[in-house]
Parts: structure tokens; C-alpha cells; sequence
């Protein structure tokens, strides 16, 4: 395995970028949001499913990836055959 | 490195993408059926659909030195039409015979609807009945957690099933695990946006290993990139991987998976 500075080294300016991209975005919808375009209830779930997002990266442990994949699913249910009546 | 992509949509590709697929190293594919970006409407359009994967593609790849394998079925985004989806299954039995059929698929859910798994059940019957092998599609984005695990519950319900013969394509982070712990193989799809790319996929084998683990580019009609398999070779030889464990998810894998079907007479290229 690469040492943890190699890949901080060689991904640096490539994560910078991904995350100015956010920053960016989420000025714009602050921008939209002052000039007086509120977001409908459905988008503010989203909104902060990107707060959410925005937690799990500063947090600690090497699953951060699984995790955010788990905050965007649908939860499973086990008795789905039963309420499909399937 | 010669590599085998096995999840490839090649009637939505042009034959310049074969040329330039043979050049990168590709020198088999599988097809599985998929959705053509409409619903059809006739058991005839499938039997037409069938007659291209099982022998048009298969002449058109052959022009490149590259194997052409395919999968049939009805998918799930057309499954929603109960009475269609089981003309097309009744139908397909007329090409399991076919030289390069290696099975049914690619079956799953695409919403995890009650149609859609009334219709994969009937997928299922279909494979034990005749023996195939079986390509699940797993759904996208936000279904994928939940339509996985339904699927898991479906195949494993089952004692008929043998995981070993089934391959469960689109595994992401939070999935590729219980699929593998099951005992089933697991296909990492190079897509853009909506599934992985090839720097996560590297991030999986690196993390579990390269057993029953492939990798695919699911190249179709849609924003995605055909060569995206080479891209993941490069992306483990860059971070210094032995090109032993590359080759087994990207070759040796997809032949091992491939040869439990008897129609999978797969001639490796000669090497000096």
C-alpha cells in the first residue's frame, strides 16, 4: 500500500478542486436563496442530506465513502415480501 | 495486459469503439440484454433484439479478434409490463442453444417494485430450469442499497441457486460486501455519475481482495466510456499493484466465472 503522504500528495489539488466545486455550488444556492428563491420542502431534504454529507467527511474512520452511500439509500426493510404480498 | 470486459452494451456502440477496444487489450466481452432506451412492445422485438446479440455482434467483434459473449432476458425497467415480460420469457428458450449465449441476464430491479420481482422470480425459474448461469443488475442511486438486498433475499431464499454461478453486477461500497460474503461474485461497474470510478474500483480490490471480484464498463447508448476497464488497469499499475492481482479481476476472474457455462469456448490470445 502507498504511504497515506504519497496519496495526500498526489490527490491534493485534484480534492482541492472537488471541493471548491461544492463550495461554489452551494454559494450559488445561497446567491438564488438571497435573491428570494426559497427552496421548496422537498429540496431542503436534500439540502441537508448535503449537510449530513459535508459531517461524514470531517469525521474520523476509513468507511467515510460507504457511509456517504449509506446517507443517499433507501433503508431496506426485511419484510418487504410481506408488504409487497409477494 | 489482455482483459475481458464483461458487462458491455456493444449494439449501442459503433464498430470504431470494437477497433479501438481491440487495441487497448479487450479480446472478449459479455452482452448481457438490457433496456434500449424505450419500451418495446412486441415478443417479436425481443426475438429480433436476441437475433442481433446472438449473431450479428458476435461477427461484428469477431472483425477485431475480440470474443463476443452474450445474456438474455427481459429487464427490469420493462418489467412493469407483467404479460410482455412473460411472452419474452417463454421465448427465450428458441437461443439458449445459441454458441455464445452464457446465460440469463442481466435480471434484477430497477425501482424494487412488485412487478419488477415477480418478473426476476420468473427469471430465476427460467435459469434452473435450463442450468444458466445468471448476470443480476442491480438498481441505481438511491435504490441500489435497498433493491440489493432484496435481490440477496430472493437468490438466497432459493437452495436451488448455487452463488457460484451467479454474478451480481454494479456492487459499490455499501454493497460489495455482503454480496462476496454471501458467496456470490461481484461486478464493480465504471460508469460515470451514476456508479464507480476506476480510482474507487482500485479503492475496492484494494480493500477486499481480488477474489470473485470483475470489473466492467457497461459502455451503452448513455454517458459512459467503453475503454473504462484499461482506465482501472492504469489506475492500479499507477498506485504500484502487483499487475498478478489486475489481471486476475480484470482476466483471470471473468474466465473462471465464464467457463462454468458449457458454452463458453473461450480461446485465450497466443503469446510469444
Amino acid at each position: 500500500m502507498r504511504a497515506a503522504s504519497q496519496i495526500l500528495t498526489e490527490s491534493f489539488l485534484e480534492v482541492r478542486a472537488k471541493l471548491l466545486e461544492v463550495a461554489a455550488t452551494l454559494d450559488r444556492i445561497d446567491r438564488s436563496l438571497d435573491a428570494g428563491s426559497p427552496l421548496p420542502n422537498q429540496d431542503q431534504v436534500q439540502r441537508e442530506q448535503i449537510d449530513s454529507a459535508i459531517e461524514i467527511l470531517l469525521s474520523e474512520g476509513s468507511d467515510r465513502a460507504e457511509r456517504l452511500q449509506q446517507l443517499f439509500s433507501r433503508q431496506y426493510e426485511s419484510d418487504w415480501r410481506k408488504q409487497m404480498d409477494l | 495486459m489482455d482483459y475481458i470486459d464483461p458487462h458491455i452494451h456493444m449494439v449501442s456502440r459503433t464498430t470504431d469503439d470494437y477497433a479501438t477496444l481491440a487495441r487497448m487489450g479487450c479480446v472478449a466481452m459479455s452482452e448481457p440484454a438490457f433496456w434500449a432506451g424505450f419500451d418495446r412492445r412486441t415478443v417479436d422485438g425481443f426475438r429480433d433484439y436476441f437475433h442481433q446479440l446472438t449473431d450479428v455482434e458476435p461477427k461484428r467483434a469477431a472483425q477485431f479478434g475480440i470474443q463476443h459473449f452474450t445474456w438474455l432476458c427481459i429487464n427490469a425497467k420493462e418489467a412493469e409490463n407483467v404479460s410482455l415480460s412473460r411472452e419474452v420469457i417463454a421465448m427465450i428458450p428458441e437461443f439458449l442453444d445459441c454458441p455464445n449465449v452464457l446465460g440469463i441476464g442481466e435480471i434484477g430491479l430497477n425501482k424494487n417494485t412488485k412487478n419488477e420481482a415477480t418478473v426476476f422470480l420468473e427469471h430465476l425459474e427460467l435459469a434452473i430450469k435450463y442450468d444458466q448461469q445468471i448476470l443480476i443488475h442491480t438498481p441505481h442511486l438511491a435504490d441500489k442499497y435497498q433493491g440489493t438486498r432484496m435481490i440477496l433475499d430472493m437468490l438466497c431464499d432459493d437452495s436451488r441457486i448455487d452463488p457460484s454461478r451467479v454474478l451480481v453486477d454494479h456492487v459499490e461500497e455499501h454493497t460489495i460486501a455482503e454480496v462476496l460474503d454471501r458467496g456470490f461474485w461481484a461486478g464493480m461497474t465504471l460508469y460515470p455519475v451514476t456508479k464507480c470510478t476506476p480510482d474507487r474500483a482500485a479503492d475496492m480490490i484494494e480493500k477486499y481482495g481480488g477474489e470473485r471480484l470483475l470489473a466492467n464498463s457497461a459502455g451503452d447508448w448513455g454517458p459512459s466510456k467503453p475503454t473504462a476497464v484499461p482506465d482501472l488497469i492504469f489506475e492500479m499499475r499507477r498506485r504500484g499493484n502487483d499487475d498478478s492481482l489486475t489481471r486476475k479481476v480484470v482476466y483471470e476472474n471473468p474466465v473462471e466465472f465464464f467457463s462454468q457455462s458449457q458454452d463458453f469456448n473461450f480461446v485465450p490470445r497466443e503469446i510469444d
